[in-house]
Formats: structure tokens, C-alpha cells, sequence
């Protein structure tokens, strides 16, 4: 490779905040990768859950009493709004897979439009399955 | 000797030499995803804290069992795309990062071949 300095400059995302600054477009773009490693275990809970109900009702009332209680519940939730997250900008990667929203303003406004619908969709899908 | 001419053995293959396979099969789970997300998310809310019987029966519904199956399958599949992007990029050391490959690889398998087990268990009467 013609890049000799490959092991000594700043890799995104550790720049931003240090020698990089934080922008909603970076910022943005770690919460997704960050919602999407976090996921695994939120899809690991949910699998051993389908598990415990495909075992018996003993082994299921104890997985279901694990992620109701009120730390199960504190997880859930948070998974649910990095679903949702990771979902509204996975629309907005699809978008620009296709070649549009490029433009500054739009990615701001994307990104914005991100965050609040990630919002308003966690608290929606609460309220309907209480 | 060599049969296949230069031109055939680089044509759809980057530097990587899969070509924008691991690319595209991320944006195809994608979109299937942003489709089953929406389907499987309200029957699990609702059954998550719900007594057994009912849990079983959500999922006995042939509609709920075929959404929580493709979910697995694909949400599973493209995780494992997701991770192996994050090893690949923050770990350098040879051995952990190959280590780290092939327990993503495993491991996102694991998962996603018993939640569609057990989803088939119940749907056909656990």
C-alpha cells in the first residue's frame, strides 16, 4: 500500500471529540453502529426468551420474570429505542444508497428527523403493547 | 495454464475478493428487515410479561411463527454482517481478530438457528 502512515492517524470514530469535531452527521452515524453491536444482546435476551417458552412453563416463567422485572423492563426499553433508531437510520442509509439527501441541510434534517421518529416510536409502541 | 483470461477473474471482485457481496447482502436483509421489524414487534411487545398460554398461543398463529422465523433468520444473518464490519475495523491483532471473526460467525448462527427452533417448536406445540 502507498499509505505508510497506516498505524499512526486518528481513525473515526475515535477523532470525533478529539481531533474532530462532533457533528450530527458523526454522531449520528456511531449511535448506529453503537445501536447495532448493543442489539446482539437485546437479540440474544429475546432468542433465550422464545427458548424458555419452547422448554416448559417453569424455565419461561423465570426468562419472562427476568425481562419484565424492572431491569428486564430498563433493557427492553432501551432496546426498543435503539430498534427503532437503528431502524429510521437504516431508512435514511437506504435513501442514500440511492444516491439522494446528500445535501448538507438535508443530512442535518434527516438526521434530526432521525432522532425525534426514533422517539416518538419508542413511546408509541410502548403505549400499544401496555 | 491458465483457462480464464485476467478480465474473468477480476471482474465483480474489489480488493476484498468477494466483490460488494458483504455490501449488498446488508442492504438486501435491510430492506427485508425494515418490513419484518414492523411485523414482528407488536405481537412480542404484547406477549413479553404475558402468561404462558397466551405466549404459546401468539406464536401457535401460523402469521406470527412465519414473521418471528424470517426475523431470526435475517436479523441474525445481518448482524453478523454488522460485527464482522466493527471487528474488522477496531481489531488489529491477527490472532483476536480472527478469533473474534469466527465467534461472530458461530455465534450469530447459534442464535438465530435456535430462535427459529424454538419458534417452530411452539408454533407446531411445544
Amino acid at each position: 500500500m502507498a499509505d505508510v502512515n497506516r498505524g499512526n492517524r486518528p481513525l473515526s470514530p475515535f477523532m470525533i471529540g478529539q481531533v474532530y469535531r462532533p457533528q450530527i452527521t458523526s454522531v449520528l452515524s456511531i449511535i448506529h453502529r453503537i445501536t447495532g453491536v448493543a442489539m446482539a444482546a437485546s437479540g440474544a435476551l429475546i432468542v433465550w426468551w422464545f427458548i424458555a417458552a419452547a422448554t416448559g412453563e417453569d424455565y419461561f416463567e423465570f426468562a419472562d420474570g427476568l425481562l419484565t422485572s424492572w431491569i428486564g423492563t430498563l433493557v427492553m426499553l432501551a432496546s426498543l429505542w435503539a430498534l427503532w433508531y437503528h431502524f429510521c437510520n437504516g431508512l435514511r442509509h437506504l435513501w442514500w444508497d440511492l444516491g439522494r439527501g446528500f445535501e448538507l441541510d438535508q443530512v442535518t434534517r434527516s438526521g434530526m428527523v432521525t432522532l425525534v421518529a426514533s422517539a416518538v416510536l419508542t413511546v408509541f409502541t410502548v403505549i400499544v403493547v401496555m | 495454464m491458465q483457462f480464464r483470461t485476467d478480465r474473468q477473474r477480476a471482474t465483480g471482485l474489489g480488493a476484498a475478493k468477494e466483490g460488494v457481496g458483504h455490501w449488498w447482502n446488508q442492504r438486501v436483509t435491510a430492506v427485508a428487515l425494515a418490513v419484518l421489524v414492523l411485523l414482528f414487534i407488536w405481537p412480542l411487545g404484547s406477549a413479553l410479561g404475558e402468561d404462558y398460554d397466551e405466549v404459546l398461543e401468539t406464536y401457535r398463529n401460523p402469521f406470527n411463527a412465519i414473521v418471528a422465523i424470517l426475523m431470526f433468520a435475517t436479523a441474525f444473518y445481518h448482524l453478523k454482517l454488522g460485527l464482522q464490519v466493527v471487528i474488522e475495523d477496531y481489531v488489529h491483532g491477527k490472532a483476536m481478530r480472527t478469533a473474534l471473526l469466527l465467534a461472530n460467525t458461530l455465534l450469530c448462527a447459534f442464535f438465530g438457528i435456535a430462535g427459529v427452533f424454538a419458534v417452530v417448536k411452539i408454533a407446531l406445540g411445544a
